[in-house]
């Protein structure tokens, strides 16, 4: 073999051996990497959650853990539906096209019943949970406040379709689980009619 | 050949491999039957899907009464046995209210103790520990024995806690024993069963009933144990490209070396 | 001098990679270490399959420490849950029963390249001089893993795990006066309890394995002090040609390496082999009753240690007092320390020794792997007889070494490397 085909092969050999080496590296360390992705055991704690609503009273609201997050499944009035179509304080994104929720819930209410708000209560600025000011022109909250959600830590505004207000921190609306009703008695958080989420 | 049946072969190749590697030497004694004098291998196979179905059902019928299997979670029988989570739910399903939950069973350990004297163990890893082999031969060395207070003995476990949850099947036999001489000490020893009541299952049909049931068993002990051996497979293939470039470009760079 | 980014960037394409290496050179030895321990270590190239085991051990240290990593993450070390978390990591993690089974089998196959890597060493004498100090870290090394395979074997809180560790601590009570006192100390309890574990782990996943990385450094930079010995036992740094070079050295990079590769690959196999097709390995690498809760109550009805231990464990049953059995124990060990010492012969490599060492080394091989078998059988007459021949034919080669290795017959040691060449 001529010297010069002598240094191709090496060259060749040298590449294959460090191409299917390194691919072997990669392939070895994909399961250490998917080891961190949440368990079976995760997975069935995350399972979806049903919540009673047949005894929930207008203008009430019962929190929920779902994969650990507070999820907040309010039962709007009237009167609560009312405000919402006007609202004295403008909205980041009132169309909410920057938010996350499923498509049935891309709507002026933001959710797939009106009556029923069903949203997950951490603030979208840094994930405190907002508190409940349902009240028109609560005392702390000025006589301009709509009824809504009033986040402790740095002040984010949302209304009583969870649209953040202007002035506030939070970048977008609080986001909508998946969920779907079962009768007028039951809400199923964590999938809808499509699938589990 | 069907590439099925070459990777049985494979398979089978790569596991006499790995017993050649094995130590030297009688393997590590695990209790078994052995001593007394009979054994049956079960002869199952978890990769026989109708048979785990089937031994599913056994066992959530006959067993998880008093048995759990609390690392088992019934999805997870839905996803590897072929059944989808309607089917679990609906012929699996005694206990537990969701298909994620794991195959816990009601009663509590200490009840069970005090009503049996022992608590029934969990039956996760009975297979890991104790072997098929001798599941298969415990589920059909029941004998009657008035003296037990549940009034059977077995071969394979002397004074088992147990009774034989599975009498009707098989119907009741007795154990003949005859008494031997060693070192002047006599001793009864086991000679053969004897049908004393028929059950509902002619024997053969019980044989098929208890290997089901222990093929399930064996499948709960180690789920990915299929899984581990197709991905084995694929990596040894790899590493065998791997180390033919790796040997010739060694054999390249030694060229050098006079 | 800097050569920032700005700089770097006016030069050329090559340049650039060349400025950053001096860029670290001048502030850490980047260059020179790789001289040094790489492209500038010259190993002898008559190296045979022997002389594979110190990089496979290390190969397998990689393995253990990463997926030991992984398998903290998921485990629980107390009493209550450690068991089920074992399971849970079979079961439950993504991947996680290929990354337990990996520990598994590689706890068994440290061992096995270990035990190859120290009867190389006895076979071509890499334990004398100037080695001694090598040979001395080796052995620690050594118990630095036994002591981290028996602490890890207890984690899984199995049967085994349970009555294994029961019994190990239960041999410091043979120790006079203190060893009662000890062994609480060492438990922190009455009895192997959620404490004991709990300290077990904390050695197991943090004190034993930055000793073991600390010794294996020191291993490496002693062994390329001394440089590596060859199967004719000839120190190759005494014949250097006009460049310096050892003549029959080659360098480690890329000869070494690309031969050291071909043999990782080989190993992967039947690593792969073992842990894909037989994990338990028969019930030798993950004992039957270890899948069985540890039960306080009722010892297994046959209870031998992990496969690795059990030459030492035999020497131990075939001796019918327990303070004498544990001191036999400890003394086959601490022998194999005072090797370099007790082996009088000038000459290193057992292709030039006399028949007294071949047979010695036979024998002690021999009964070394005889003691490893009986220590797995019940304890019937039968096997402690053995037990008790093999454990004298054992301390013999050690006790009567000084005396056979000093007028043994050798053959001449030829003045260079032998070579056949390549293929």
């Amino acid at each position: 073999m001529s010297e010069e085909a002598s240094v191709s092969r090496r060259h060749f050999l040298a590449v294959a051996t460090g191409v299917t080496g390194v691919v072997g590296l990669a392939l070895t360390a994909a399961p250490f990497i998917a080891s961190f992705k949440p368990s079976t055991r995760a997975r069935a704690l995350g399972a979806p959650v049903t919540v009673d609503i047949s005894k929930l009273e207008e203008g009430a609201m019962v929190r929920v853990l779902w994969r650990g997050q507070p999820v907040w499944v309010l039962h709007r009035s009237k009167t609560m539906l009312d405000a919402l179509l006007d609202s004295p304080i403008g909205l980041k994104d009132p169309e909410s096209n920057e938010s996350i929720q499923p498509p049935y819930a891309k709507n002026d209410g933001r959710a797939l019943r009106p009556d029923y708000l069903v949203v997950i209560g951490n603030c979208t600025h840094l994930g405190c949970a907002p508190l409940e000011r349902f009240e028109v022109a609560a005392s702390d909250m000025g006589p301009d406040w709509p009824g809504g959600f009033f986040c402790p830590c740095h002040g984010s505004k949302f209304d009583l379709a969870a649209r953040v207000m202007d002035g506030s921190p939070a970048p977008t609306n609080l986001t909508i689980p998946a969920y779907r009703f079962v009768g007028d008695e039951l809400v199923i958080v964590g999938e809808d009619s499509g699938a589990a989420a | 050949m069907s590439s099925h049946i070459l990777r049985q072969r494979l398979r089978s190749g790569l596991i006499a491999l790995a017993g050649v590697l094995a130590v030297a030497g009688s393997p590590p004694v695990s209790a078994s039957g052995a001593e007394a004098g009979f054994q049956q291998y079960a002869n199952n196979d978890v990769a026989n899907v109708a048979s785990l179905q089937r031994g599913a059902r056994n066992f959530v019928n006959y067993c998880q009464g008093c048995h759990s299997a609390k690392y088992v979670r019934y999805n997870q029988l839905a996803r590897d046995l072929g059944m989808t989570e309607e089917q679990v739910i609906g012929n699996l399903m005694f206990s537990a209210a969701r298909p994620t939950e794991t195959m816990d069973i009601a009663m509590r350990p200490a009840d069970a103790e005090r009503w049996f004297g022992i608590a029934p163990p969990d039956l996760s890893l009975l297979a890991r520990s104790k072997g098929p082999d001798y599941i298969y031969n415990f589920l059909r060395s029941f004998y009657v024995d008035p003296a037990r207070p549940t009034g059977v003995n077995n071969i394979m476990l002397p004074n088992t806690a147990m009774p034989h949850v599975l009498w009707e099947l098989q119907g009741m036999q007795a154990g003949k024993f005859e008494e031997e001489k060693h070192d002047g000490v006599t001793h009864l020893v086991f000679r053969e069963f004897t049908e004393v009541s028929p059950g509902k299952l002619k024997p053969e049909a019980y044989d098929e009933f208890v290997r089901d049931t222990v093929n399930f068993l064996d499948y709960i002990a180690e789920p990915m144990k299929l899984k581990r051996q197709s991905l084995g497979i694929l990596v040894i293939g790899f590493l065998l490209v791997f180390g033919v470039f790796a040997y010739l470009l060694k054999q390249e760079i030694w060229k050098d070396v006079r | 001098m800097s050569a920032g980014p700005t700089g770097a960037a006016s030069t050329g394409g090559g340049g650039r990679g060349a400025r950053f290496i001096d860029w670290i050179d001048e502030r850490f030895p980047l260059t020179a270490m790789m001289k040094e321990h790489v492209t500038e270590y010259y190993a002898a190239k008559s190296l045979n399959i022997w002389y594979v085991f110190g990089v496979l051990a290390l190969v397998v240290l990689i393995i253990q420490l990463v997926t030991g990593i992984f398998l903290t993450m998921n485990y629980k070390p107390s009493a209550e849950d450690a068991f089920a978390s074992v399971e849970y990591i079979m079961r439950e993690v993504e991947w996680g029963w290929l990354i337990r089974y990996m520990h598994s089998t590689g706890a068994s196959m440290f061992f096995v390249v270990v035990y190859l890597h120290m009867f190389r060493g006895l076979m071509y004498g890499s334990y004398k001089a100037p080695r001694e100090l090598l040979w001395v870290v080796g052995m620690l090394i050594y118990l630095a893993l036994m002591a981290e395979a028996f602490m890890g074997y207890l984690l899984p809180w199995g049967q085994m795990s349970y009555w294994g560790a029961q019994v190990i601590v239960s041999l410091f009570g043979a120790i006079p006066v203190i060893g009662g006192g000890l062994m609480e100390w060492i438990r922190g309890d009455y009895f192997i309890s959620d404490i004991t574990l709990n300290r077990f782990f904390a050695f197991h996943v943090v004190a034993v394995p930055l000793a073991l990385i600390l010794l294996v450094v020191v291993h490496i930079l002693a062994l390329h002090t001394t440089g590596s010995l060859n199967p004719d036992g000839i120190e190759i740094k005494e014949k250097k040609g006009p460049t310096g070079i050892p003549l029959d050295g080659i360098a480690f990079h890329p000869f070494h390496t690309s031969k050291d590769l071909v043999v990782i690959i080989v190993f992967a196999i039947i690593f792969a082999s073992v842990m894909f097709f037989a994990p338990e390995m028969g019930g030798y690498f993950l004992e039957h009753a270890n899948f069985e809760p540890a039960n306080l109550l009722k010892t297994p009805e046959h209870i031998a240690p992990v496969w690795y231990f059990t030459p030492f464990y035999a020497i131990l049953r075939a001796v019918p007092s327990k303070g004498w059995g544990a001191f036999l124990m400890l003394a086959a060990i601490v022998f194999l320390f005072l090797l370099p010492w007790l082996d009088r012969c000038k000459v290193k490599s057992i292709r030039y020794r006399g028949w007294q060492f071949k047979v010695a080394l036979g024998a002690l091989a021999i009964s070394f792997v005889a003691l490893g078998a009986l220590g797995l059988q019940p304890d019937t007459p039968l096997v402690i007889t053995g037990a008790r021949v093999f454990t004298i034919i054992y301390f013999a080669v050690f006790l009567l070494m000084p005396l056979y290795t000093a007028r043994e017959r050798t053959k001449p040691v030829p003045e260079r490397v032998v070579y056949h060449g390549h293929e």
